[in-house]
């Protein structure tokens, strides 16, 4: 082989592990859904899409990639599947999967066909709602779901959730065990369930999104994979299940609110706060893509949580600086944000915008009695908003104590640096007259 | 069909304070709740009422001791075993079990056939 053709061979070589790489990022949960019907059992299901994965490097490479490389890969695992139970009948029963017979295909339900023009239904739904069952804890929820809906490994999941590999190898375990022996079916929710059942759907990917947006610990704010997943997997779930408009609420909520991912940090990392942003920096296509879908997700009745808070993200984005922000309608939408999700969460936030409409002082009453409340003990945002609005009202000593209680409940340490930055501020010596620097 | 056990667990004070109004009204739920487990096309297979824990008597590793394994506000105050399709039709009949002084809990039978 003449040097440039085995350059050449190179290049196709490291194309065809990019084009297997994207089939991995694209088609793993069609794949695995797909291929679980045949095995009834995750587990094979797994060993065996993994196997057809690494068959794409050489057959790709041999054929070229093909038309479809989700029926490919599935039709690959597959084959694989049947061989392995012809070899070994035990399979079947490791970790057996419920699929009811007479399971009801959904509008949702779609279809990908093979170069050899075999039809395989797309099963991504009953996947994604059996990761998200309620009777599994939410912990495992979201590991199954990064696992058999995105295809992470098991490290990577530990390392994202700051767990070790054994731990989080254990709860996908146990996770994986419980679906099959209290039978959890491979299904969609009927109609009536729907509702309760796309929630914990929605609230695995929006933890996915906000352990990525402000991970809880380490030295960066954002872990970018996690975000991407979680937007990956709002899209996934928005081309299922088009017209749930809280599904399009939560996708058009991630999407405005990564858009402002470049401008939250100074060039050395630093936080910085939404007052302080350099709005010229938010992705102006995102925020677009996440703004029509929140019109469309409003303009469909009542809206839900999920809706709401996006359309609260939008009148943000819509704002040409933080002081013209129009905080009256975003006081009403936190009410009619409190009224579809009441949570502790939502009043502060609320309380927040408060102090924008009518004062300091006003807010720091609403704060007062979240915390007599009780239920945001360890929420380090509630005295993080706190010592703001006593900064504001120049109540410096207050402040800096308040600075200092955020600080004790956060390991980030973009946050912390922050915190630690306003104490410094509020500690400092000034001429204001009848304040001490305490 | 699987087959699945509705654990009852309540806190015994209910009953104990409730008097004999409180004994009618829990009965006549649960006859109700026995007609309804029909109509959801599920079957009950057993299940009873069990005295309150001051009359359990545990053993373990052979040393027999007075009272129920642990303590707790709500003990194990009655059983359903029943059949079913899947979890989810479990759930949707153990929703229906009368509780009204706690809550009940949902177990797969396990299937010991081939041990």
């Amino acid at each position: 082989m003449t040097r440039s053709g085995r350059a050449a061979a190179a290049a196709d070589r490291s194309a065809i592990g990019a084009a297997v790489a994207d089939a991995h990022r694209r088609e793993w949960a069609f794949v695995l859904a797909a291929t679980a019907r045949v095995t009834r059992d995750l587990d094979a299901a797994e060993e065996c899409v993994q196997d057809a994965y690494v068959a794409a490097l050489d057959a790709w490479a041999r054929q070229g990639v093909p038309r479809n490389p989700a029926a490919w890969l599935t039709t690959a695992a597959r084959h694989r599947a049947l061989d392995a139970l012809r070899r070994d009948r035990t399979l079947r029963s490791k970790l057996p999967l419920l699929i009811p017979e007479q399971a009801q295909p959904t509008s949702a339900d779609s279809a990908a066909v093979g170069d050899d023009g075999e039809v395989i239904s797309d099963d991504r739904l009953r996947l994604i709602f059996t990761c998200c069952h309620p009777a599994l804890a939410r912990e495992a929820q979201v590991a199954l779901t990064l696992r058999l809906v995105c295809g992470l490994s098991t490290a990577e999941i530990a390392q994202d959730f700051l767990v070790t590999e054994p731990t989080m190898a254990a709860r996908v375990t146990r996770a994986k065990k419980k679906i099959s022996a209290a039978r959890i079916a491979y299904r969609v929710p009927e109609e009536a369930e729907l509702p309760d059942r796309l929630d914990a759907v929605l609230t695995v990917i929006h933890l996915v999104f906000t352990t990525g947006h402000i991970a809880p610990d380490g030295p960066v704010l954002v872990r970018a994979d996690l975000v991407e997943r979680a937007i990956a997997l709002a899209h996934m779930l928005r081309q299922l299940m088009p017209d749930e408009p809280e599904v399009s609420g939560l996708l058009g909520l991630l999407l405005i609110t990564d858009a402002r991912r470049a401008a939250r940090t100074d060039a050395t990392g630093n936080l910085l706060l939404l007052d302080q942003q350099d709005r010229s920096l938010w992705d102006k296509a995102k925020i677009d893509d996440g703004r029509a879908l929140v019109v469309g997700s409003l303009r469909s009745g009542r809206p839900g949580r999920f809706a709401l808070q996006a359309a609260i993200a939008a009148v943000h984005s819509e704002a040409p600086s933080y002081a013209e922000t129009d905080w009256p309608q975003l006081l009403a939408l936190y009410d009619r944000l409190m009224r579809a999700w009441p949570s502790p969460v939502v009043e502060l936030n609320r309380a927040v915008v408060t102090a924008m409409t009518s004062g300091p002082q006003a807010a720091l009453d609403d704060i007062a009695r979240l915390e007599q409340d009780g239920r945001l003990e360890r929420y380090h945002y509630l005295p993080a908003a706190k010592a703001d609005l006593l900064r504001r009202l120049g109540r410096r000593g207050e402040a800096r104590s308040a600075y200092l209680a955020a600080l004790e409940l956060t390991d980030n340490q973009a946050e912390r640096a922050f915190l630690n930055g306003r104490i410094a501020e509020m500690s400092a010596r000034t001429d204001v007259p009848g304040q001490s620097a305490v | 069909m699987a087959q699945y056990a509705i654990l009852i667990y309540e806190a015994e004070s209910g009953y104990a304070d409730g008097g004999p109004e409180v004994w009618q009204e829990v009965g006549q739920a649960h006859r109700r709740f026995a007609g309804q487990v029909g109509e959801k096309g599920s079957k009950i297979l057993g299940g009873d009422a069990l005295q309150p824990t001051s009359t359990a008597t545990s053993i373990r590793a052979d040393v027999v001791t007075d009272g129920p394994f642990a303590e707790t506000k709500e003990a194990l105050g009655g059983f359903y075993l029943i059949e079913a399709r899947d979890l989810d039709h479990a759930i949707e009949i153990a929703k229906l079990c009368p509780a009204r002084f706690g809550g009940v809990e949902v177990r797969p039978i396990m299937d010991t056939s081939g041990m």
